[in-house]
């Protein structure tokens, strides 16, 4: 197996009393599709934050293509963020700019690359996600599905190294949730890159990924390949492959018993 | 008890604002070097706050110029003195109702707008996206307006002054019959450039760095969600025009002593 | 976003408007007459009373404007005020026994220095005192003054 691109060893962190992530260690292989699945609410997208630098864990370390993110003088952060493609779960695409401008945006901005050179660059990632032709839409008149692609097209625009989605697949109907499964998948294989994918749609993420990490409880309680994750035993691991409502995950929200609370009310 | 906590967290609160808006603002000011060379953004910048603002302005400007004509006249006529009405009319506009309207007006159009546009920008994951595109939003987003609203509060409050003088004009001198010469000459006599049009043009620097700041930071410090942006916008609003009436207190005092 | 060109174009309008708002501020309301003073020679003069007179006050000569008040300050020897006053250099002739006094524009006006000329043939340079001075009318002490003395008429 290839070395690690990215290395996630023993993160804590905690949002005010709110602790995320205790000890969590995971890594992602150059050229897999590394899926991270878990409940709402338990800090995914916090993970693609410290791998950005966007925010620092508390302790632990971050460290991708051999470089700690969590250490990172404010100029060489940016030329981290220059190998890294990013995709949002909003989309994010400049209201302001059309199609082609969005995804021109990080090579304007980044490089000193000719506009005709510019040009090329944009259409062919552009082709790649189907959208060629949309190129002078404005984001306002882009489908929920279109805007996902264009934002994907913009997230590899730079030809990164590691490309993060932040929940690819959440509010999509199923054509264009295949579209994006069927990109994901492509893009990362055609252009050599490696993907991680944030998400909790578990059935796509078992068709695309080669390796699954499930998170609970601030770290990983099971990882994988889907096959094996399909097969465990663990009840975690079931109760989240097959979305039953009450498992170790409780229905309920922590609360004194029932009857102590019904009889508490009274007096 | 928990009134004393409930003060305690506010007062945290509030510092804790402070902090970030001066950090905001020391960033802001650094991301300066990167805009100015590429002025094409701040352009566009101007546009947005100052052009758009301008019809609000120029409207406000005449009315209340021939407002100021019209009570002027009436409260002078009694002592003989509408011969002053030209004097009464440049400085009240050039001293305080120029820069201080136009404070005001640029906050409730332009500052709201700048809020809600960064607040939507943060909301939207757009600021999000730049940072991850190793692209500062402080300089690519913030800066540009910040220097935008620096650039046009002066020249809309000129602009507010010079039409309110003429809405005086019209009142005063088409409508109330007081004659022209007189109209002018007495205001040429009493104003000072100095005293009275330079720090008039003191005063609105002063509001359109302060009023900018509030309404850039505001967006940028919102809590992203719908609501969270439209709170921000209120609070731009609220908080620029107490701080430009705050500050026109002080600076007039330390001017016209 | 808008055409590039129409935005330039509206942004140089509107820049060109204020600037022009400006300029018609400082000269036709300001009455900024450009070359204001150019050159200027100082000469001090000393009052016994400078009433409400202040530093940028004109300097008047037969009604025309020659100058500036440019500073006020107290002789500390034997209390006078002295009056430092910025004279423009194209009215170097002013006789040497030139007499200032303090005079008001209107009955309720503000105050301003007037030069009346004297025949010496000495012209005043820069650094001279004028001699020849009459303070300020403080109308106060006028109406208190003439109450006074219709009450001691009144008595005798």
């Amino acid at each position: 197996m290839s070395e690690p691109l990215l290395q996630i060893k023993d993160v804590h962190f905690s949002f005010g009393e709110n602790e995320i992530y205790r000890g969590l260690d995971l890594s992602v292989h150059k050229g897999q599709v590394a899926a991270i699945i878990g409940p709402s609410g338990c800090g995914k997208s916090t993970l693609l934050n410290f791998v950005g630098g966007r925010l620092y864990p508390n302790s632990g370390s971050v460290i991708c293509d051999g470089i700690t993110v969590n250490r990172l003088r404010r100029k060489r952060l940016f030329d981290l963020r220059k190998r890294l493609g990013m995709m949002f779960q909003a989309s994010a695409l400049l209201t302001d700019f059309s199609v082609f401008e969005n995804v021109a945006f990080p090579i304007r901005q980044n490089t000193d690359l000719s506009d005709a050179l510019i040009r090329h660059l944009v259409l062919m990632k552009l082709e790649m996600v189907g959208l060629r032709g949309a190129r002078d839409l404005m984001p306002a008149e882009l489908s929920g599905g279109m805007a996902r692609r264009v934002a994907l097209a913009r997230a590899i625009a730079m030809d990164p190294m590691l490309v993060m989605y932040d929940e690819p697949f959440t509010g999509l109907d199923p054509i264009s949730m295949a579209v994006i499964v069927k990109l994901i998948r492509e893009v990362n294989d055609t252009l050599g890159m490696t993907s991680l994918v944030v998400t909790h749609d578990v059935r796509e993420a078992s068709t695309i990924a080669d390796y699954m990490y499930l998170l609970g409880d601030g770290r990983v309680i099971a990882q994988g390949t889907p096959d094996e994750m399909a097969e465990s035993e663990s009840p975690d691991v079931q109760q989240f492959m097959n979305g039953l409502p009450d498992g170790p995950v409780r229905y309920h929200y922590p609360a004194p018993e029932y009857a102590d609370d019904f009889l508490g009310g009274a007096a | 008890m928990s009134a004393i906590r409930d003060l305690g967290a506010w007062t945290l609160n509030s510092i804790a604002r402070w902090g970030r808006a001066g950090i905001f603002l020391a960033r802001t000011l650094a991301g300066f070097a990167w805009i100015l060379r590429r002025f094409g953004l701040v352009i566009q910048q101007v546009f947005s706050v100052g052009v758009r603002t301008l019809v609000i302005i120029v409207v406000s400007g005449l009315f209340v110029g021939m407002v100021l004509g019209l009570q002027g006249y009436n409260t002078l006529v009694d002592f003989g003195a509408e011969t002053s009405l030209g004097l009464l009319v440049a400085l009240t506009l050039t001293r305080e109702l120029g820069p201080v309207l136009t404070a005001l007006l640029f906050a409730g159009r332009a500052g709201s707008a700048l809020t809600a546009e960064i607040g939507l920008m943060k909301a939207t994951e757009q600021l999000a996206a730049m940072e991850m595109m190793a692209v500062d939003p402080i300089n690519r987003v913030v800066a540009p307006r910040f220097l935008a609203g620096f650039i046009a509060m002066p020249l809309l409050a000129a602009l507010f002054t010079a039409v309110g003088v003429y809405g005086g004009y019209l009142v005063g001198v088409s409508l109330l019959g007081v004659d022209a010469g007189v109209y002018w000459s007495g205001m040429q006599e009493g104003v000072d450039l100095y005293e009275d049009i330079f720090n008039g043009v003191i005063k609105s620097l002063v509001f359109g760095f302060v009023v900018t700041w509030i309404a850039v930071f505001e967006g940028y410090d919102a809590v992203p969600t719908s609501e969270g942006v439209s709170r921000a916008t209120t609070r731009t609003v609220v908080n620029a025009s107490l701080s430009v009436l705050a500050l026109d207190f002080i600076l007039t005092s330390l001017m016209f002593d | 976003m808008k055409n590039k060109g129409i935005v330039e174009f509206w942004v140089g309008l509107f820049v060109v408007a204020g600037i022009g708002a400006l300029a018609f501020l400082a000269f036709q309301v300001g009455g900024f007459s450009g070359d204001d003073f150019g050159d200027t020679y100082q000469v001090e003069a000393r009052f016994s009373n400078v009433g409400g007179l202040t530093s940028k006050a004109p300097v008047n000569m037969a009604g025309v404007r020659i100058g500036r008040v440019s500073a006020i300050r107290i002789d500390s020897n034997n209390y006078d005020a002295i009056v430092e006053m910025s004279i423009d250099q194209r009215y170097d002739n002013l006789p040497i026994d030139t007499s200032a006094s303090i005079l008001t524009q209107g009955l309720l006006g503000s105050q301003f220095v007037g030069l009346e000329p004297g025949g010496d043939d000495l012209y005043l340079e820069d650094g001279d005192e004028i001699t020849l001075t009459q303070s300020a009318v403080v109308l106060e002490q006028l109406i208190s003054q003439m109450l006074f003395s219709k009450a001691e008429g009144d008595e005798q």
